[in-house]
């Protein structure tokens, strides 16, 4: 079986964010670069499934510019075989779809998983894309996934509850926790990971129909009003007559 | 531009930030027909009428009464070319945004998620969007001829603007291919107010130190008819289902008012919160980080404090 899992390049969730260059790029100074979460999960998901299942590979893949190699690199060293990255800046989703599509079209994986969504632009459609430019179901966010042989059983996640659902392979998940519990890479996986192979391939052009013209932040926060333990009274009165939301 | 608006259901009831969807629709101008899936109360959807909606269709077929991603692309898809829209609005949720992504791959239209307001105007057609899980936004231009937007809670205020219209029954033709996915059955809560639709929320977290303590939190939540959410640790422990977590890897909240107790404030829980118009926080350390990110604070211990405040509440009624 060969699986693909599709990863991000992302500010580590603890990052402040600021902008630069008119508002238009990410200010990355002082910024830690992380597999974006919910990939991770995927990423431990597949592995699981390498380890159950003999002859299984997993492909790793980033669309990004070379300086989210070592972001790969991690993934090689938490276990997948070997890794792509598709040189280019992530602009938008139909962008990565596009490039994650074309790159599976060439190889034809049986599983392709990924995070339900990116912590940079968290659009959420990225899994919903290549189903649809591939012609395969795709399911989000899937929180369990079992596999015997081509079927395959999960657990989705709804507002208020979760489903059970059932399809064959291939397909496409976007996943969330708690498919697998993370993997933090050993002294071994890191040094097998340098000599993993990394294939750099050339994006196509993909017409989205979209153009960034700005970033913003939101305005400051005003400070908070302290109200004492013994007057909740207070509270309520607070937030019926001044903040009007109750 | 011709907009169709895919309303979601719950319980045969319109969700509300469906309607919010009706609303942003009636804001940007142009013809509005929304169209529902599957098993919905027809005055619910007549109802659709005084929010904007000059025609609703409603695809009454029990095979559409679960939400499955497949089968509602491909009949949105026929309703997008039977009424000759060119712009799909609907509401960012489980289900909503993976069919806005397929029926945007399959159209070749411009697609933007997370979407937190109407937009000012529609030449240039410019979207703002919610990203870095709130912590900042981007204006995106939409320069197809075709669009799918998908909103956020609160992306639109809706007002009645219009009287209630009659339903007309929207014939489907379904395949197999269809119904790839299958679902086999689901765990839904009932008659509780849905999380990601809630006006209030009130969450907790460690502070509230067992499950078995969460009654208080409930009778509060009872009293402003709110829903329950909680912090990641207390998710992790299984005091509380998985789908009440709110936070960075869990559900995304934006409600008016938002009551946080016995919860510190990590940078993660406030990615799920930074959204909600008014924040308390409840905690008995006064040092807690989640006051620098609050509207209102009591440092006082939660089983004190929760039962005075549902008390004062009632009492304020």
């Amino acid at each position: 079986m060969k699986i693909l899992v599709c990863i991000t390049h992302v500010p580590d969730t603890t990052s402040k964010i600021s902008f630069t260059d008119n508002q238009t790029k990410l200010d990355s100074t002082g910024v830690q670069f992380i597999i974006g979460p919910y990939d991770d999960y995927a990423l431990a998901r597949a592995i699981e499934l390498k380890e159950a299942n003999a002859g299984t590979t997993v492909t790793v893949l980033n669309v990004g510019p070379a300086d989210t190699e070592p972001t790969l690199r991690k993934a090689l060293a938490i276990g997948a075989d070997d890794a792509v990255r598709v040189n280019a800046d992530p602009k938008d989703s139909f962008f990565v779809a596009t490039q994650i599509a074309e790159h599976a079209k060439s190889v034809g994986y049986d599983l392709i998983l990924m995070g339900r969504e990116s912590i940079d632009y968290n659009s959420g459609v990225v899994h919903g894309l290549v189903g649809e430019l591939l012609g395969m179901p795709s399911v989000s966010p899937v929180m369990k996934l079992e596999l015997a042989g081509t079927n395959a059983k999960l657990v989705c996640e709804i507002e208020g509850g979760k489903e059970n659902v059932e399809l064959t392979l291939p397909f496409v998940a976007g996943c969330q926790e708690p498919i697998a519990e993370w993997k933090i890479p050993n002294m071994r996986g890191i040094m097998s990971a340098r000599t993993k192979p990394l294939q750099v391939v050339e994006a196509k052009a993909a017409d989205s129909g979209v153009q960034l013209q700005k970033f913003e932040l939101p305005p400051p926060k005003g400070a908070v009003k302290m109200i004492s333990p013994d007057n909740v009274a207070e509270l309520v009165n607070l937030l019926k007559n001044e903040a009007k939301v109750i | 531009m011709s907009i169709l608006v895919f309303v979601e259901t719950a319980e045969g009831k319109v969700k509300k930030t469906s309607l919010e969807a009706v609303a942003f629709a009636h804001a940007l101008g142009g013809p509005v027909t929304a169209i529902a899936l599957g098993a919905a109360e027809a005055d619910e959807l007549g109802a659709l009428g005084k929010y904007g909606a000059q025609k609703v269709l409603h695809a009454n077929d029990a095979k559409l009464n679960a939400g499955i991603t497949q089968a509602y692309t491909s009949v949105l898809i026929k309703a997008l070319a039977d009424e000759q829209a060119d712009t799909l609005v609907l509401a960012n949720s489980s289900l909503g945004t993976p069919v806005a992504a397929r029926i945007a791959a399959k159209t070749g239209a411009s697609l933007a998620t997370n979407v937190v307001e109407v937009p000012k105007g529609t030449s240039p057609f410019v979207v703002k969007r919610s990203i870095y899980t709130g912590k900042a936004f981007s204006y995106l231009e939409l320069t197809g001829a075709k669009k799918v937007i998908a909103i956020k809670k609160n992306a639109a205020t809706v007002a009645e603007v219009g009287s209630a219209v009659a339903v007309t029954p929207y014939a489907v033709t379904l395949s197999d291919a269809d119904f790839a996915v299958k679902i086999t059955s689901s765990e839904k809560a009932t008659g509780e107010v849905l999380l990601p639709e809630a006006n209030i929320v009130v969450s907790g977290g460690r502070g509230m130190k067992g499950p078995e303590h969460w009654g208080i939190l409930e009778e509060l939540a009872k009293t402003l008819h709110a829903a329950t959410g909680c912090s990641k640790p207390v998710s992790d422990m299984g005091w509380r289902p998985h789908h009440e977590h709110v936070g960075q890897t869990g559900v995304k909240v934006a409600p008016q008012l938002y009551i946080a107790v016995g919860i510190s404030g990590a940078i993660q829980h406030l990615a799920g919160v930074n959204s909600s118009k008014v924040i308390v926080v409840i905690n008995k350390d006064p040092e807690a980080p989640f006051f620098k990110a609050a509207d209102y604070g009591i440092a006082g211990d939660a089983f004190d404090v929760l039962p005075k405040l549902t008390e004062a509440l009632k009492a304020g009624r």
